[in-house]
Parts: structure tokens; C-alpha cells; sequence
């Protein structure tokens, strides 16, 4: 078990900051902190894919010249270039959902005037009585 | 000839409804409502002639996009039961934005009225998408679109709490779709597939020998729990009355009743389509959503019955309602899953139709949402009354109407499963009661006369989008509640037709769940 963690330090390392991004975002109460959270645990898990599509002693799956100046066609020497991929795709959505929480952020401060949300949840309850 | 053109209005539908939301971003406010009305009758006729063929044709169609073969290319699959569920969203979809259209004038500053029905284009796109997707990183994404759409729908009127709620949403919907990421990315890992069927060949044989069979389980809890927290199951549901209690009413009505069950449906999906119902079964969780399943159906009901505020009240009722389908989930047999399908249909016709009817009631009582104003507003907006009447009823389960429907499957499947008969049956018993007391204590005050009110009286020549809305949706409610035989029929089709393709003896399983 402990052998296994360690050989697989990547992964444990993207589970850590996965838990630690779902807590920020989950726990948090200033909105900044929780978007920061929001951030960590995308990005973990982009870490968890890069470190899963990676075999060790091979390259990026670009095509490259041997010296013989022909390209190289075999697949066995390049990593697995899907999770590559997800990682981009998951990049985009990631980002437009961090503008969207940003701009909701502004707007939130523009009417109540502070970032936390328990603050926040006082306000709007102060102002149905 | 066209058999192989009908084959291609999935993805036709769905690429439709992206490029409506494109050209409608730079449209005026006719043009846009008008993209979006054709739109929506035009996916809804495709879905409709989809529906015939796969009907009468009674197997499972995988269409490749761009004819990339399979460990490749990105692929739909679709049967009978994904093209009823897109013909119905459809229907519903234009039936909450017209009976919503007054209002929408009214809360929505002018220059942004295309940007709705941007985000409602993109809303159904997103929905189709994930109804009929055969990719689990696609669905990923459309979760996503979905997601930021809503958000959009929730926030487009700027007053009250919409922004509190909006955030509220944005971040119990972003832990649930990382949630979900990760499940996904660890599926991925194990299998090496992303499309579903192919990851469901690799899920058999991973668990044919028993390996990562801990890491397997985690993957399927993640992404229960993930799909779980968007469709606010039980513990959950913190997000979903200011959700939906607040926005403006076409988007109450389409979140309530379209949102939340596009990811029910996708959890479906992924339940029999990638993991297998039976190695599902194995793992445990589904005793979980049994008893959260439960639990929202008892407090979600306590919930309305203290709530003071209409929309709000139909809000909590929707967490009794998402509680009764992952009760069906957690009974664990066919015909529960059945059941929930079912629920799917009548919650989604009555729920819209208490939205909107419960607009137009507000609105003959000075726009307060408070029970003691709404006293005898049944008299004054008389149509809106009948229908905020027949939802009621169909909510608290009277025959004629879907609720009742549903309720009466559940309980046919709960007998069938032993263990989970009892407490099925009492709960399902005891949350009948509780929607009848805030239900019909609804309904009773509505039609309670009231000596010389002050409110004005709605006359229906001065709201005739509205009144028509409520009227079709009236029909629709009655037609699923009287003709329910052919829609259980769908779905038992499109149910068989997964576990087939799932390579398991049919006989096998519908001997065991099944009545004889």
C-alpha cells in the first residue's frame, strides 16, 4: 500500500489538492477564496490526467525525425495523447467558468457591498422583515 | 432513404439549437423570439418523426459523428425513450417561455431580451445533448454549458436575491461537476474508453476479475454524488428555492421542470449504458439514494408546508419530487427505474404548470407572494385558479392526472423489491399526506371568497398568450395522466433496449423483477 503511494506520487498529490480545492470551495466564506478553490481542484485534476496519460521514457506525442532524418510513425514511442486532450478541453471550461463566477463577484459586490457570503445571507434576510 | 435521414436529426437538433443561440446573440428581440419559436417547433418535429421511427422500429441507434469509427470518433445513440423525453422537453420548454413572455417584458431590461433566448437556445442544445451524447467526456462538457445556462436564466432578472441565488447555484453546481470530472477522469483511467458502450466492455471484464474494485466503487459513488448535488437530491437542495423561487417565471418553470432532469437522465445513462445496473447494484450506494431519496421526500414536504411565499412553496415541493425519483433509483428493479422515468414526465407537466399558473395568481394579488394575500385570488384570475388547481391535484396524486401515475408505479415496484417494501410504501404514504395538506390548504385558499377585495380581477381577453399556455398545458397534464399505458410503453422499450445492448441475459433480469 505505502510502495504503491509512493510509485504513484502524482496522483496521490492531485487527490490532496483535489480534497483541499473541494473544501476551499465548499467551506469558504469570502467568494474570492471559494473561485481560488474552484481553481485548485480543476487544476488537480488536470494534474491526475497529465500523470495518468504519462509513460515513462517517452515524448510528447508530436512527430519528431530519428537521425536517419525519417519521421517517426510508432506509436509506442510517444505518451497518450488523449488525456492531453481532456486536459485542454477542461482548461476552456474551466476558464469560462471562472469568468462567469468573477463577473457574478463583481455584481454581488455592487449590491451588497462585501464578498462574504454569510454577511450576505444576513443582509437579504434583514431586508424581507 | 429515410430511414438514413431521420437517423441524422439528433445531431442535426443539437447543432441547430447551437447556431440559433449564435445568430440570436446579434438579433433584436423579435428576431430572437422568432429564431427561438422556429427553433423549438422544429426540433420538436424531428424529435417527433425520430420518435415514430425508433418506435416502430424498436432497436438502438448509434449514429457516428462525422463517420469516425468507434475508438475515435464521438458518437449519439438514441431509442425510442431519448427522442420522447427531447419531444417533451421541447413542448415544455415553449409552453414556459410563452406563458412567461409577459413577465419577461416586464423584468428584463430591453436590450437583453436576446440575450435570453440566447441562453435558452443554448439550454436546450445543451439538454439534447445530454440526452442523447454516447461520450462521457461530451456529456462532461454539455453538464457544463448547461450549467453556465441556467445560471444565466437564474440572473437575468436583476432584482431581488436572483445575484445571492446565482452564486448560490453556480457553487453547489461547481462542486458537483468536479465532482463529476474526477469520476469520469477515473473511469477513463480504468477502462481507457470514453465512449459508453466500449467503457461499459471494460468495466465488465475489469470487474470479471476483480481488480480495482475499491477504485471502481469510488469512481461510481463520485459521480452519483456529483450528478446528485446538480439535481438537488435531498441534503443538497440548500440552492434550490432562492433558485427558483426568485428568477422570472419562464426560467423557473424550465429549471425546475427540464434542468435538474437532464442530469437525472444522464445518471440514468450512466448507470445502465457504462456501469451496469447489476454491478451498480453491487455497490452499495444505491441503499444510500434509497434513503436520501427518502428523506426528501418527508422534508422537502415539511419545508413547503412552513413556507409563506407561493413560488417558494412550489420550490421545496420540487426537493419531495427529485426525492421520490432517486427513491425509484434506489429500489434497485426495473420497474422503479421505470417508475422514475415516469416521475420524470408528470413531475416535469405539473411542476411548470404550478409555476406558471402560480404567477398569475400572484399577479391579481398586488405581486405579494404571501398566503394571506392570495386569498380568493382563484376568483379573480380564473384560469390560472383551474390550472394551479389541476397541478395541486396531480402533485398530490388524484387520479386523471400524472402524479397519480407515478405514485401508483412506485408503489408497484416497491413490492416487488422486500426489503425496501416498508419503508417505500409507509414514506410514500406519509408524503402523499403531507403535499395534500399544503397543497389543497393552497388550493382552499385560493377559492376562499373574500368581501370587498381591493385586487383588481384578470380578465383573459387581456392575457391571451397566457391563458392558452395554461390551457395546453392543462391538456398535456390530462393526456399523461389518462393515456399512460403508451408512455410507460416508451420507456420500458427504451429501458430494454439499454440493457440488451449491455450484453446482459434479458430473461434473466426481467424474471427477477418483473411480476409474473
Amino acid at each position: 500500500m505505502g510502495a504503491n503511494l509512493l510509485s504513484n506520487y502524482g496522483e496521490v498529490i492531485a487527490m490532496v489538492l483535489f480534497g483541499l480545492g473541494f473544501g476551499n470551495l465548499l467551506l469558504q466564506k469570502n467568494l474570492i477564496k471559494k473561485i481560488i478553490g474552484l481553481n485548485i481542484m480543476d487544476s488537480a485534476v488536470y494534474l491526475f490526467l497529465a500523470e495518468k496519460g504519462y509513460i515513462e521514457s517517452r515524448i510528447a506525442p508530436i512527430l519528431v525525425q530519428n537521425e536517419a532524418g525519417e519521421l517517426v510513425r510508432d506509436a509506442s514511442k510517444y505518451i497518450n495523447p488523449i488525456p492531453s486532450g481532456l486536459v485542454l478541453t477542461g482548461i476552456v471550461v474551466s476558464v469560462s467558468v471562472t469568468a462567469l463566477m468573477l463577473s457574478l463577484c463583481v455584481k454581488l459586490y455592487e449590491r451588497y457591498h462585501t464578498l462574504d457570503l454569510d454577511k450576505v445571507a444576513a443582509i437579504v434576510k434583514k431586508g424581507e422583515q | 432513404m429515410g430511414a438514413s435521414i431521420i437517423r441524422n436529426f439528433p445531431s442535426w437538433s443539437i447543432m441547430l439549437c447551437l447556431f440559433s443561440g449564435i445568430v440570436s446573440s446579434v438579433l433584436k428581440k423579435r428576431g430572437a423570439r422568432l429564431v427561438n419559436t422556429i427553433l423549438l417547433l422544429s426540433v420538436s418535429v424531428m424529435s417527433g418523426a425520430l420518435l415514430i421511427f425508433t418506435w416502430n422500429s424498436g432497436v438502438a441507434y448509434t449514429y457516428q459523428m462525422g463517420n469516425f469509427p468507434a475508438p475515435w470518433g464521438n458518437e449519439l445513440r438514441f431509442t425510442c425513450l431519448e427522442a420522447a423525453i427531447a419531444l417533451f422537453f421541447c413542448i415544455i420548454m415553449f409552453l414556459s417561455l410563452f406563458g412567461g413572455n409577459e413577465h419577461l417584458n416586464a423584468e428584463v431590461e430591453g436590450r437583453k431580451h436576446n440575450l435570453y433566448y440566447v441562453l435558452t437556445d443554448l439550454l436546450l442544445a445543451s439538454l439534447l445533448a445530454l440526452l442523447y451524447t454516447n461520450d462521457m467526456f461530451t456529456a462532461y462538457v454539455f453538464v457544463e454549458i448547461n450549467t453556465i445556462a441556467a445560471c444565466g436564466l437564474i440572473m437575468v432578472r436583476q432584482v431581488g436575491r436572483t445575484i445571492e441565488a446565482a452564486v448560490r447555484y453556480m457553487i453547489m453546481s461547481l462542486l458537483g461537476s468536479g465532482l463529476l470530472l474526477m469520476g469520469i477522469c477515473m473511469l477513463y483511467d480504468m477502462t481507457g474508453q470514453l465512449l459508453m458502450t466500449q467503457m461499459h466492455d471494460s468495466v465488465v471484464q475489469i470487474m470479471a476479475t476483480g481488480d480495482y474494485h475499491v477504485p471502481m466503487t469510488v469512481a461510481v459513488c463520485i459521480i452519483t454524488v456529483g450528478l446528485a448535488i446538480k439535481s438537488a437530491l435531498f441534503p443538497f437542495h440548500a440552492w434550490l428555492p432562492d433558485a427558483y423561487g426568485y428568477s422570472t417565471v419562464g426560467s423557473s418553470a424550465m429549471l425546475s421542470s427540464l434542468v435538474s432532469k437532464g442530469y437525472i437522465f444522464l445518471l440514468i445513462k450512466i448507470i445502465y449504458r457504462v456501469i451496469g445496473f447489476e454491478a451498480y447494484h453491487d455497490t452499495k450506494i444505491i441503499h444510500v439514494l434509497f434513503i436520501f431519496g427518502l428523506c426528501g421526500m418527508i422534508f422537502g414536504s415539511v419545508s413547503a408546508i412552513k413556507e409563506n411565499d407561493i413560488r417558494r412553496m412550489i420550490a421545496f415541493s420540487s426537493v419531495a419530487q427529485i426525492g421520490y425519483i432517486y427513491m425509484g433509483f434506489g429500489l434497485g428493479t426495473f420497474a422503479g427505474m421505470s417508475a422514475s422515468i415516469f416521475h420524470i414526465f408528470s413531475h416535469a407537466a405539473s411542476k411548470s404548470l404550478l409555476f406558471i399558473a402560480a404567477i398569475g395568481l400572484t399577479d391579481v394579488s398586488g405581486g405579494s407572494r404571501k398566503f394571506s394575500d392570495l386569498t380568493g385570488a382563484g376568483y379573480r384570475h380564473k384560469i390560472a385558479g383551474v390550472a394551479f388547481t389541476v397541478g395541486s391535484l396531480s402533485m398530490v396524486g388524484i387520479p386523471l392526472f400524472p402524479g397519480f401515475i407515478s405514485k401508483i408505479l412506485f408503489a408497484q415496484a416497491s413490492i416487488q423489491n422486500h426489503g425496501k417494501m416498508l419503508p417505500a410504501l409507509i414514506v410514500l404514504a406519509i408524503s402523499t399526506i403531507l403535499n395534500a395538506i399544503y397543497f389543497l390548504k393552497t388550493v382552499i385558499r385560493l377559492y376562499t371568497p373574500v368581501e370587498n377585495s381591493e385586487y383588481t380581477v384578470a380578465r383573459a381577453k387581456e392575457h391571451k398568450g397566457y391563458t392558452l399556455a395554461l390551457i395546453l398545458f392543462i391538456i398535456i397534464n390530462l393526456a399523461i395522466g389518462t393515456c399512460s399505458e403508451y408512455l410507460v410503453n416508451v420507456i420500458n422499450g427504451g429501458l430494454l433496449n439499454e440493457i440488451a445492448e449491455g450484453g446482459k441475459s434479458l430473461l434473466n433480469l426481467l424474471q427477477t423483477t418483473l411480476p409474473a
